[in-house]
């Protein structure tokens, strides 16, 4: 066993019991945690790949925002008092049985792929895969459209949770 | 244009009156009369030329004036009809026109045409009299103008009648006439004895006319035909008929049938048994009575007999045995003759003496034809036309005069009571003298009057076949027709008043008096054509001509009678003698009848017609209603036909039920109320699948679409 | 060295977890958080194929970036829309929020 191999080992057993931890706590803010942890996982498991910059955005974004945003939306919906019930729903059964069919079917379709063994080819040692993709996200030849598009995506996600949670009118016309 | 021609037009003038006063002038009085009494003359002048041309034609009888049409194609065979005139016809359309053209006039002034309306008139009873002036005077009818369309109606049905050459159109024009008869009898329709009147007319003569009927049917399916000169001209057609035997009562072909045709008489002429409905009759106008039940309708039974003289008499000869039917005829006739004769005796309404005494005359003619005195029935029939429609036109003028008494005094008594009159004579000269002429034409006034001479020849004919007993039955009749007539006149005209109403009768207006003059021109002057070749000093004259000339109808000329004093003194006898007793008898009479008292129970029986109308009521009549009411109506067509109907009512009904109950509310009902259910249970079951989580949503999604993805990849990527 | 096969069973298991945390968690919240778990999953193949097929191409990771892109936006608009169903209903249970029941 290889170093790499240990690393990505308990890195995967990490994410997956972090994973499994967040989905059945009850509590959401350690769900939450639970979350950040995987997360944090993922991100080491970016670095294995050799992705650096990716799991650096990893980090920056999904833990430094998403994961702090769903903990104050954890806080100001605090006032619920189904959280004291079971954190699972009447369907949990049928949940539990489709993602256990899925897993295990996603499984032995990857057993019957071929190029299921290949390792990893070795890496241009000059190739600079940041400058690469930064290049590749503004140039017109490459992926310039998209990067504009979700720029317009995030711009519409801001304007839109910005309607949403706009706080409503306290007349009693609006009290519909 | 030729006579035949002309003799097709005949008829259709009154006809067109007919439709041209109901249609467009019912309102107008005038107009209406107008167009009748114009329509009328048109008729009166056509028959005037085509008589004119008859009598100047040669041998008239063999060659007569005819003309006809083919109308109905049955089978191989053609059915004619058309128009024949002989010398049969020719005389019979003399009278008609001139006394139905008499008669249109008449009722122009009886109508009362000019008078102020009565306050209190309405259409359906006779008019009571205007105020004028601060007297009552007589009032205009209110149905003037249909008078004159019924009446030209009528018209058009004896013109047909007499013109015909068939017996089928002659039928036409009878039944025509029959219904006109209904329709004036009953002409007062809301005066309840009229209605019955008329329905009595019409439904006792339907009887002769349903035997009369069946006759014509006998006679065309034994002949194939039913024209004159094919059947009665023809000696084989005659002697075929004269000795087929019927297989009724040993009767010939010939006897049955006419027998059949000569009970068509009976019904029509008032003949006894069927004699009932003429008196009655006498509910309508005056100028109706005249028309119909003397001068025309009455007489078109008697025409009828005489043109089917050959037939009826198949089989006889000259002196011979008489053949069945016309010893039933003679015995009819003379019986009926002396019956109503006694009746007439004892009746008091100045109509009712004259309605027997038409009974009786035609009586007369009838017994005249049963003994074979062809042209004597014939003479009578033309005069007694003229003097009986003078003697009832001029009672009409009585009872208006009467009328206007009875309006001028207030008085209610009956105007048409001969006890109510009396001393008429200097109030009303005109109607005097006309109705003495026409009432001693009637008695047979010896020799001036046309009575005479017609009763003289029937009496003559009688002695000289040596047929004793109805020479006896007519002597005797004769002798009571003067008693009764110089009663008549007697209490009506003679005397002094005996009513204020009667003393302040007065003559009628120039309308109704002009006819009365002309006609008893007529009733003087027609007898004089029949003047005997053989009779002393005036025979002369005009020898025989009506003799020779009606003579000629049938195939063989009827021998004259050799002149034989004893029937001319028998004549003589009876007429004065009658005429003189009658005078006698009632000269000092009061208001009741001087010979009620010595005749006793006979003068009641007399005076209530043998009882004939109460026995006809008993054996017919009630039958007849019960039998109508309960049987028919009752029991038929209330329990049978309408219990039939109220039980399919009610198995409709049940079935409707049943179907409703068992089949449309379960199946018909049931299966959409079923579907709608199942619907409605499907939808509540499936809607539970909605429960508006998404995760649930989410969940099914995922379920299908990777099962579908992975079935996909595992099992046919292999 | 590592086969892709570990990291491509890895990823089937986190999302395996993610939709099982989708659709069996009540509260609207956890189930964003299934959501991003489900996401990096994604993530983790995708850039685990760019690693073990085309290192030279940089697509796979421009790929992965914009996965970035659209979980951040996601997670903003869900947020948002659970906040203010939060504010109306009082209540962020998920089997509670069924007004388009029958």
């Amino acid at each position: 066993m290889t170093v790499e191999q240990a690393v990505f080992l308990f890195t995967s057993f990490l994410i997956l019991f972090s994973g499994f931890m967040m989905v059945t706590r009850q509590n959401l803010v350690h769900a939450a945690l639970y979350l950040v942890v995987a997360l944090f996982g993922v991100a080491v498991i970016f670095v294995l790949l050799e992705a650096g910059f990716l799991a650096v955005v990893q980090v920056l974004v999904y833990i430094g925002a998403i994961a702090i945003l769903m903990i104050f939306a954890v806080m100001l919906t605090r006032g619920d008092v189904s959280q004291e019930q079971e954190p699972v729903n009447a369907n949990f059964g049928w949940a539990l049985l489709l993602a256990a069919l899925f897993c295990f079917g996603l499984i032995v379709l990857i057993g019957q792929w071929p190029a299921i063994d290949s390792q990893a080819p070795a890496l241009d040692p000059e190739a600079d895969t940041v400058l690469d993709l930064g290049a590749a996200l503004v140039s017109p030849d490459a992926y310039v459209i998209p990067f504009e598009v979700a720029s317009v995506l995030l711009l519409a996600a801001l304007i839109g949770a910005l309607v949403v949670a706009r706080p409503q009118k306290k007349n009693p016309r609006s009290a519909k | 244009m030729t006579i035949a021609t002309l003799t097709w037009l005949i008829p259709l003038p009154p006809l067109l009156a007919f439709f041209l006063i109901l249609l467009f002038t019912r309102r107008n009085n005038a107009i209406s009369h107008i167009v009748g009494v114009g329509t009328a003359a048109l008729s009166w002048l056509l028959g005037m030329i085509v008589f004119i041309a008859a009598i100047g034609a040669e041998h008239l009888g063999e060659n007569p004036i005819t003309s006809s049409v083919g109308w109905l194609a049955l089978g191989d065979k053609i059915f004619s009809i058309g128009v024949l005139i002989d010398p049969l016809s020719a005389v019979t359309l003399f009278f008609v026109a001139w006394t139905v053209l008499m008669i249109f006039i008449y009722s122009i002034g009886y109508h009362n045409f000019g008078q102020p309306k009565g306050a209190h008139d309405v259409p359906g009873l006779p008019p009571e009299g205007a105020e004028e002036h601060g007297h009552r005077v007589p009032s205009v009818e209110p149905m003037y103008a249909r008078f004159f369309a019924f009446i030209g109606l009528f018209a058009f049905g004896m013109y047909t009648l007499v013109v015909s050459d068939n017996l089928l159109t002659l039928f036409v024009g009878w039944e025509i006439m029959g219904l006109c008869s209904y329709l004036l009898i009953g002409f007062w329709y809301a005066k309840p004895s009229a209605k019955a009147a008329a329905i009595k007319a019409f439904m006792t003569t339907r009887v002769g006319d349903v035997f009369m009927l069946l006759g014509i049917v006998a006679l065309y399916s034994a002949t194939g035909t039913l024209s004159f000169r094919e059947i009665l001209y023809s000696h084989e057609v005659l002697e075929t008929l004269a000795n087929t035997p019927a297989g009724v009562w040993g009767l010939s072909a010939a006897g049955l049938i006419g027998l059949l045709l000569f009970i068509g008489t009976v019904g029509k002429s008032a003949q006894w048994p069927l004699h009932v409905w003429l008196p009655d009759a006498m509910e309508g106008p005056t100028p109706v009575s005249a028309m119909i039940h003397a001068a025309t309708m009455v007489s078109a039974g008697v025409y009828m007999v005489l043109r089917m003289f050959p037939l009826l008499s198949a089989g006889w000869v000259e002196g011979g045995d008489l053949t069945t039917t016309m010893t039933v005829m003679a015995f009819i006739g003379a019986f009926t003759a002396l019956f109503a004769a006694t009746i007439a005796l004892a009746q008091k309404d100045i109509k009712r003496v004259l309605a027997y005494s038409t009974i009786s005359q035609l009586g007369y003619m009838i017994a005249a034809l049963g003994i074979g005195a062809y042209v004597a029935a014939a003479f009578h029939l033309v005069t007694h036309a003229f003097f009986k429609a003078l003697l009832f036109l001029g009672s009409g003028s009585v009872i208006h005069g009467m009328e206007h008494g009875v309006l001028h005094t207030g008085e209610h008594i009956d105007a048409q009571d001969m006890f109510n009159m009396g001393g008429l004579k200097s109030k009303m000269p005109i109607t005097f003298w006309t109705f003495l002429i026409g009432g001693f034409a009637l008695s047979g006034f010896p020799l001036i009057t046309a009575g005479f001479w017609s009763k003289d020849e029937i009496l003559a004919d009688a002695f000289a076949n040596g047929r004793w007993i109805v020479f006896g039955v007519l002597a005797l009749a004769a002798v009571l027709t003067a008693f009764y007539t110089m009663r008549q006149i007697t209490l009506t005209f003679l005397g002094t008043p005996r009513t204020k109403a009667a003393e302040h009768a007065s003559e009628s207006v120039r309308t109704m008096t002009l006819p009365l003059i002309v006609l008893a021109v007529f009733a003087i002057g027609a007898g004089w054509v029949g003047i005997p070749e053989s009779f002393p000093g005036i025979g002369g004259v005009l020898p025989s001509w009506f003799h020779d000339f009606v003579g000629g109808t049938l195939l063989e000329h009827p021998p004259a009678a050799v002149f034989n004093a004893t029937p001319l003194l028998v004549s003589f006898a009876v007429a004065l003698g009658g005429l003189g007793l009658g005078w006698l008898a009632y000269r000092r009479s009061g208001q009741t009848d001087p010979l009620r008292q010595p005749l006793g129970p006979i003068y009641t029986l007399l005076e209530r017609k043998y009882y004939f109308d109460e026995l006809y009521d008993w054996l017919f009549v009630r039958p007849v209603k019960w039998f109508a009411e309960q049987f028919t109506y009752l029991f038929l067509d209330r329990q049978v036909i309408d219990g039939i109907l109220h039980r399919i009512a009610r198995a409709a009904f049940s079935l409707g039920r049943i179907f409703r109950t068992y089949f449309d509310a379960p199946v018909v009902n049931g299966f959409g109320d079923f579907t709608a259910s199942v619907t409605q249970s499907f939808g509540r079951a499936l809607r539970k699948i909605q429960t508006g989580q998404v995760q649930q949503y989410l969940l099914f999604v995922a379920l299908l679409a990777f099962g579908g993805l992975f079935y996909y990849l595992l099992t046919i990527l292999q | 060295m590592i086969p892709l096969s570990w990291y491509l069973v890895l990823a089937a298991a986190l999302f395996s977890l993610g939709l099982y945390g989708v659709l069996a968690r009540k509260n609207a919240i956890a189930i964003l958080m299934g959501v991003e778990l489900m996401l990096n999953a994604v993530n983790v193949n995708l850039v685990a194929f760019w690693r073990y097929l085309t290192p030279d191409s940089v697509s796979g990771q421009a790929f992965a970036v914009m996965v970035f892109a659209v979980a951040a936006a996601e997670v903003a608009v869900g947020l948002a829309l659970v906040i203010s169903i939060y504010r109306r209903r009082k209540t962020v249970a998920a089997d509670e929020i069924n007004l388009m029941k029958w």
